[in-house]
């Protein structure tokens, strides 16, 4: 690319890393301050004194999260529920995305699964509906509601459908003249040359589980059974909702959590997110540009 | 022949079948709960034998000044993240684009996109640590000698901390089709341009801005269908009573009707009426987006 190197254009080039700069250490900051807060001392970090640096630096909060049984034990859930959670719902899109990229002559009853499909993906019950169904199922406090109630994502399916669209059909009628039946190009073909988007998904997927907090409180009722991200999300936003609450009132809660420790137990819960980063950044660009591709 | 093209479609109804049981038991079934919203649902009758109240739970809902207040904040906090979540990664992608070095394009690009893989509950204890009372800024408000705020438990600074810490959160990876769209412009584009006397600025603005429009007109009408969307999960993790006239939104207030209050028929109401106006939205969004941008969806 030819580009003229006035004084002008070499002044944005400075401003632009400066900015771009700037961006990237806000976007860093999270990680850094949660790793600051976790190794201060507890009253630097419940006076709020670590901004950028870590004060009075002490394992000490690492020591105590190694005897909490509660912790590990919501740690424990959470990666049940991903791998199990994660192998459901991406075997289940696959299953489904097939039949329904077939043509309507191909596959008689495809376009009626696909509208209710869609319907499905943009209109729906409301919250309480959906809880009330799932206690029906005598699923409440049970590993399979934290599994099975939000598994299935339709948006998904489509992007497998729209991926396995556009695989050439030569691959899969050179198999039909060798005699195989669907499920064995499915298995054989189709799902071999589609690894990026089965990769992509199941990585989706997967942050999914990890991230989801609102089941774990709702549909757990004991603490002993919350997935990870509930576990946090009750130990550090402990404020009563529907009561009311003066100002001074809230300093004080504020003032009652050990920072240093809550500090760690979110840093303990970012390393698998940040384990998994890497494979995912490989994947998710790719992943958007499917969901982008017109049908 | 004709047997095997026989039992091709049974296979495929056999594959198709556990995703329409899930889709059945977990989205389906919970539409039949709608009824609850004409009803005056009592949990020991249940669906069948509640008594039927016909609008009466929506006519009570809009009397509730809550409910005005609700949507109104619904509307006011997602229409601004709607909008600054384009502009702010459109922004970014151009700046970006225009750098030259490969390396540390790759670099920006891994460390923005982070934030989007942090759920809220973790993104949350951050923005508590930044913005609370014995947060990051009170802690240099306080050296600079002023009086520490309650950011967080200040209805009027409410608002701006949600769209706010919603972009920080998720501009880089909004930037993502922007950054692939930019990808797709012809080089031969700028070099003609520059042979021709274009200054970067120039480039930019004839070259780059217009090969991104489909891209922003298809990402703004898609966003109409997100209007009733503030972004539970963030609401939830952030707010507290002191906020709720400026941070209330439709999700959690359905939430606390519902799950905490136990008023089943009217946490429903107003779920349906959230549900209802997305739908329309969504539909219309789609058809719009469509005759647009020619886009698909499947």
């Amino acid at each position: 690319m030819i580009r003229s190197k006035t004084i002008g254009s070499r002044i944005f080039d400075v401003v632009n890393v400066v900015i771009l700069t700037t961006l990237v250490l806000l976007c860093l900051y999270p990680l850094w301050y949660t790793l600051c807060v976790s190794v201060s001392n507890k009253s630097a970090a419940n006076a709020g004194l670590v901004t950028f640096y870590p004060i009075g630096f002490t394992t000490i909060s690492y020591q105590q999260i190694m005897g909490d049984k509660l912790f590990f034990n919501s740690f424990w859930i959470s990666i049940q529920r991903t791998v199990i959670g994660t192998a459901f719902s991406v075997f289940v899109s696959i299953l489904m995305a097939y039949p329904l990229s077939k043509r309507p002559d191909e596959f008689a009853a495809r376009n009626v699964f696909m509208w209710i499909l869609v319907f499905c993906m943009i209109f729906n019950g409301g919250m309480i509906p959906w809880y009330l169904t799932v206690q029906s199922y005598h699923m409440i406090n049970t590993m399979a509601a934290l599994v099975f109630a939000g598994s299935l994502n339709v948006f998904n399916v489509i992007l497998i459908m729209n991926f396995f669209r556009g695989i050439p059909k030569d691959l899969e009628e050179a198999a039909v003249v060798d005699g195989a039946g669907p499920w064995k190009i499915l298995f054989r073909i189709i799902i071999p040359v589609s690894v990026p988007v089965i990769a992509t998904i199941t990585l989706f997927v997967s942050v999914y589980y990890w991230n989801e907090f609102f089941n774990g409180l709702v549909l757990m009722n004991t603490s002993d059974k919350y997935p990870l991200q509930t576990y946090i999300q009750q130990m550090v936003v402990n404020i009563p909702a529907g009561t009311t609450l003066t100002q001074e009132q809230y300093k004080k809660l504020s003032q009652l959590s050990n920072v240093s420790l809550n500090g760690a137990k979110v840093f303990i819960a970012m390393i698998p997110m940040l384990i998994v980063y890497p494979f995912i950044q490989k994947y998710f660009v790719t992943g958007i540009m499917i969901g982008s591709v017109k049908g | 022949m004709k047997k095997k093209a026989h039992s091709t479609q049974w296979s495929y109804y056999l594959m198709i079948l556990p995703g329409m049981i899930w889709m059945a038991m977990f989205s389906i079934v919970p539409m039949a709960g709608i009824t609850m919203a004409f009803e005056d649902f009592n949990p020991g009758k249940g669906l069948f034998h509640s008594a039927w109240v016909g609008m009466e739970n929506f006519e009570y809902m809009f009397q509730l000044s809550d409910s005005r207040q609700v949507i109104a904040n619904t509307l006011i906090i997602a229409v601004s993240k709607i909008i600054l979540n384009l502009l702010v990664p459109l922004v970014f992608a151009l700046l970006l684009n225009e750098v030259r070095n490969i390396g540390f394009k790759k670099f920006v690009q891994t460390c923005v996109y982070l934030p989007h893989f942090l759920s809220w509950v973790i993104m949350a204890t951050i923005v508590i640590g930044i913005f609370g009372y014995n947060g990051v800024i009170n802690t240099f408000i306080k050296m600079l000698g002023g009086q520490p705020q309650l950011f967080m438990a200040n209805a009027d600074d409410f608002r701006q901390i949600l769209v706010g810490t919603d972009v920080w959160k998720e501009f880089g990876y909004n930037a993502i089709i922007f950054l692939a769209a930019l990808t797709g412009i012809d080089p031969a584009l700028y070099e003609a341009a520059s042979i021709d006397g274009a200054s970067r600025w120039q480039s930019m603005v004839h070259i780059t801005l217009p090969s991104l429009k489909t891209c922003v007109v298809l990402l703004g009408v898609l966003g109409l269908g997100n209007i009733l969307n503030a972004g539970f999960d963030q609401v939830y993790n952030l707010y507290n009573p002191l906020v709720y006239s400026t941070g209330d939104i439709i999700d959690t207030w359905v939430y606390r009707l519902g799950l905490q209050d136990l008023q089943y028929s009217l946490a429903t109401a107003a779920g349906l009426f959230k549900s209802a106006i997305s739908f329309v939205l969504i539909v219309v969004s789609y058809l719009l987006a469509n005759k647009f941008a020619d886009y698909t969806v499947f």
